[in-house]
């Protein structure tokens, strides 16, 4: 029998209007699992009077014939949402105690919907990272292992303990986002479905700034349906975000007919990079044999400028965190560092964002601020932007060649060993994010899909490219591969 | 481009981060690998192209220039780390 945390979106909405289940056992089974899941340290601030609260409400709701979409649907937030009089603070210890006193944009639409809150999500501070291993919580742990071998594993990044709390049935969905990956790298990892909208699609309003140019929230969630249920709660305009789009949601989950015949998906050539693991080629072709089987034509296209999208990103991120971050001072929230007899504000500061910044952040705010000052911004900054101009026109090409979806690898492997990655080589870590940061630069819509398991018994997923705004369409796709993969395998419980 | 010792020591004071005289040299060599990456930009033909300023061609909303909020300076302060008399308190800045 299905526990009541196991199951979709979908099921429990069925569940709850069918009355076979109340909001509050929804919320009750999933605060008991979080209470048994300290060894994933994926939930980080739990919050079941909260919970509760909603869930009641929501109950009531429903009673009253009045349930929205969200209603009773217990979910996880990642800790970069800012949710009043909860902890929020991106993993950092520099956002130490911050209880802020408002709520961001995309968690209020969730809880409109009537989504219950049960607690912040682990994930690498300020969204910095491919592994959730750079945490003033300490790392998030994978609840997938190899065959045969208890090493624990990365569940991703930067959305690891929203990759890991959704994959280990401690809620029914989270809230991750994605500025170069965050979403559907640890969706792949932990062998769930996550999606990245359109940038703008979601408002950033209350969602602590990594990097502004890219970041984009969305939903994780064990199936393609829940991720056009939750987006369709999340996104929306916002007159406090400039950046977001002033148009209309569609009901995205209407538009999930699994129907694909004829449409054109690209195979970009440029994926199949040099040195690509055999396992990710062939999961690739055989995700690719499964939407032709579905009834669409596969062509080979080019994007060009794909080899320079890594670089390209690690300059326009840092540059934009490095200014975004600036506001950590010490002077308006969280930490400020004790300071010694004489010290001025300059060692305020200083001492203020050494103490509370971890090493990865640390590490690129000092890029951000090289590249964009005196006499290196042309060389650097200006130089990454007119790349992007070019990864982004070579997307546009592709689709103005009448190309529906894109199909394309999320990382070159499957979840690696925590500390496998060497911290003192940030350019090994970064080659994570290879496949996923072309769509941030360019502002598309992807979606990653489980699509099978490794040799280790490891999830391996893909994803799909999308154009801009055509989520409901690119969740179509999605929907198609998932039903022809059948991926079903759940981790087995040894937490 | 290799970042030398003076120019890591440079930069975490331009960045406002303190970074202990005996880490510059391992700093350096980790700002150094990270920029020998991005030389691969280089490469790239970028005659004529204009750099991004806006992911979607959107401009910008307008709104006109009055107070909508405000009258809150509690709650803004609430999360002060030191805060007195309705005020951010920070050490002496003026001699």
């Amino acid at each position: 029998m299905t526990m009541l945390n196991e199951l979709t979106i979908a099921g429990a909405r069925d569940l709850l209007l069918k009355g076979e289940a109340t909001a509050v056992d929804l919320t009750m089974a999933c605060l008991t699992a979080i209470d048994a899941s300290d060894p994933l340290n994926a939930f980080v601030h739990k919050t079941p009077d909260i919970a509760l609260e909603r869930a009641r409400a929501a109950d009531a709701r429903i009673r009253a014939g009045d349930a929205p979409a969200m209603c009773g649907i217990p979910v996880g937030i990642k800790d970069v949402y800012c949710t009043k009089g909860v902890p929020s603070q991106a993993a950092s210890n520099v956002l130490k105690g911050f209880r802020p006193e408002y709520e961001s944009t995309v968690t209020q639409n969730l809880a409109d919907a009537g989504a219950v809150m049960l607690g912040k999500l682990n994930m690498d501070e300020f969204a910095m990272g491919s592994s959730n291993e750079h945490s003033c919580y300490g790392r998030a742990v994978n609840p997938w292992r190899r065959a045969g071998d208890a090493t624990p594993l990365t569940p991703g990044g930067s959305s690891g303990g929203s990759a890991a709390a959704v994959a280990a049935d401690l809620c029914l969905a989270a809230t991750g986002t994605d500025t170069g990956g965050s979403i559907r790298q640890p969706a792949a990892f932990t062998g769930i479905v996550g999606i990245k909208p359109t940038y703008g699609r979601c408002s950033r309003w209350g969602v602590i700034a990594y990097a502004s140019s890219l970041d984009q929230a969305g939903p994780m969630t064990k199936s393609v349906r829940d991720a056009a249920i939750m987006l369709g709660a999340m996104a929306g305009h916002d007159p406090k975000d400039s950046t977001s789009a002033d148009i209309p949601v569609p009901d995205f989950e209407a538009m999930l007919t699994g129907d694909i015949r004829g449409r054109k998906i690209g195979i970009p050539r440029e994926y199949r990079i040099e040195g690509l693991p055999a396992e990710i080629a062939a999961i690739w072709d055989q995700g690719t044999a499964m939407l032709r089987d579905a009834g669409a034509t596969i062509v080979d296209v080019t994007l060009p400028h794909t080899k320079y999208a890594l670089p390209a990103y690690y300059v326009v991120a840092p540059a934009e965190a490095s200014s975004n971050l600036a506001r950590y001072d010490g002077v308006r929230y969280g930490h400020r560092a004790k300071l010694a007899q004489g010290d001025g504000i300059v060692e305020m500061y200083e001492k203020t964002r050494a103490e509370g910044f971890g090493h990865e952040v640390q590490r690129r705010v000092m890029i951000g601020t090289y590249v964009l000052s005196a006499g290196f911004y042309d060389a650097y900054y200006n130089r990454a932007r007119k790349v992007r101009a070019l990864i982004k026109r070579d997307f546009e090409t592709v689709f103005a060649d009448g190309i529906d979806a894109i199909l394309a690898p999320i990382s070159p492997s499957a979840a690696f060993g925590l500390g496998e990655v060497a911290d003192s080589d940030p350019v090994a870590m970064y080659l994570n994010d290879v496949f996923t940061v072309t769509l941030n630069l360019a502002g598309l819509p992807g979606i990653a899909v489980p699509v099978g398991l490794d040799r280790q018994g490891l999830p391996l997923g893909l994803q799909l490219i999308g154009r801009p705004w055509e989520e409901g369409d690119l969740l179509n796709h999605a929907y198609a591969l998932e039903q022809a993969a059948g991926f079903v395998s759940k981790p087995g419980k040894w937490w | 481009m290799s970042i030398d010792i003076d120019t890591a020591r440079k930069v975490a004071h331009l960045a406002r981060i303190a970074v202990k005289e005996d880490d510059l040299p391992a700093l350096a060599g980790e700002l150094s690998a990270v920029l020998a990456f991005m030389e691969q930009l280089n490469e790239v033909d970028v005659t004529g192209v204009e750099p991004m300023t806006s992911v979607t061609p959107m401009r910008l909303k307008r709104r006109a220039d009055v107070v909508t909020d405000g009258g809150m300076a509690e709650r803004i302060l609430s999360n002060a780390p030191d805060a007195r008399e309705g005020f951010f308190a920070v050490p002496k800045v003026v001699e």
